[in-house]
């Protein structure tokens, strides 16, 4: 700035703005435009190996990737998928009907509370009907003995089994795993469950299952201790949705998507105002830069070379 | 140009009224623009929020 003021000051800044192109100014050595053809050359070939060598590396580790024995579930157009869609809350409704008649005969939902359901997929009297259904163990009392009530709106979703290991006794040794987050747990979230259900079939020749076990392909190790749990007409809906096994899987896909994201609906809700105040302020942001560095752009400064 | 004029006349010129435009404007901008946000949300996901479903199931406990 400093500089600038003394140009303008000496009154010579007029000259110095017109002067003809070629007055001489010492330029460094950095620039592309300025270096000889054999760099630019030379230069340009490192370039080009380093992109190819970086593109082969890649694509030989994609190839190695196909030796791979897991199975990777499908891309499913879940109706929830897109970044502004919230969930089917009727398919959740569903789901909650397949966990509690299929499901929970195994896996528990222990982060789960009757309560979750008001306003999501029944209403409080529904879910209130739901829980005074379940015994749940509570006390100690005056005497100091543990009592059951019938459940609360406040209660978790009874467990199949009272600790790991009773479950594993159960199940031949596997542990069903816990649903409430399950879908956040897996790669591949809920595309991998609804490829779980519905992607038992026969083992193929030469693979030979162990006794207790299933053949599954999207399953990793491609044996797993759960029996087929849906099939068509699995359940009758009350709703008077056909049942069938791709219709079962996908409620209860639903279902386990909003247990595991709750919050899934509001943050949709959320980052749809935030785009529609960024599409007010950005534009504003936008023309306030150029407005103030319009000053600077247009500027033009001279270099008066010492004598 | 000339209702931009009265409004800076009326509202914007005095610090005092500046302030108090800024204010109420605040609070009718964030209810137009959140009920609108939530209007749009709503309209983009007809029939799947409990909102839009919820009536199928009250009817049933008032019976």
């Amino acid at each position: 700035m400093a500089a600038l003021r003394v140009v303008v000051l000496s009154g010579s800044s007029r000259t110095f703005l017109n002067a003809p192109k070629t007055i001489r100014t010492p330029t460094a050595n950095m620039s592309i435009s300025s270096m000889s053809r054999s760099r630019k050359v030379a230069l340009s070939t490192f370039g080009v190996i380093t992109a190819g060598g970086a593109g082969l590396a890649l694509m030989l580790h994609q190839s190695v990737k196909a030796s791979d024995l897991e199975l990777h579930p499908p891309n499913y157009p879940w109706s929830h998928a897109g970044p502004l869609s919230s969930l089917d809350h009727a398919s959740i409704r569903r789901g909650y009907q397949v966990y509690k008649q299929v499901c929970s005969a195994c896996h528990s939902m222990e982060y789960l509370a009757f309560r979750n359901l008001v306003g999501v997929s029944h209403t409080e009297a529904e879910v209130k009907a739901i829980a005074e259904e379940v015994e749940v163990v509570d006390g100690p009392d005056e005497s100091g003995e543990m009592f059951t009530r019938p459940g609360k709106l406040s209660d978790y979703f009874p467990k199949p089994y009272p600790n790991p290991e009773a479950a594993r006794v159960a199940n031949n040794g596997a542990l069903p795993p816990d649903l409430s987050y399950i879908v956040n747990a897996r790669h591949g979230g809920e595309d991998y469950v609804f490829s779980l259900l519905t992607g038992y079939c026969e083992p193929p020749a030469g693979v030979t299952v162990r006794e207790g076990l299933y053949y599954n392909p999207y399953f990793p190790g491609q044996a797993i201790g759960m029996a087929p749990p849906i099939y068509n007409e699995v359940l009758e809906y009350d709703d008077g949705t056909p049942a069938t096994m791709s219709q079962v899987a996908k409620d209860v896909c639903t279902f386990l998507r909003w247990a595991a994201e709750p919050e899934h609906d509001q943050r949709k809700r959320m980052g749809l105002k935030l785009l529609m105040g960024s599409a007010i302020l950005v534009p504003l942001i936008y023309y306030m830069k150029r407005h103030r560095w319009s000053v600077l752009k247009s500027r033009k400064i001279a270099y008066k070379p010492p004598k | 140009m000339a209702l931009a004029k009265s409004v800076y006349n009326l509202l914007f010129r005095r610090t005092s009224t500046f302030a108090v435009t800024i204010m109420v404007g605040a609070i009718f901008f964030e209810r137009v623009f959140d009920q609108a946000g939530d209007a749009l949300f709503e309209q983009m996901n007809r029939g799947k929020l409990w909102k839009h479903i919820q009536h199928n199931y009250e009817e049933k406990d008032e019976e």
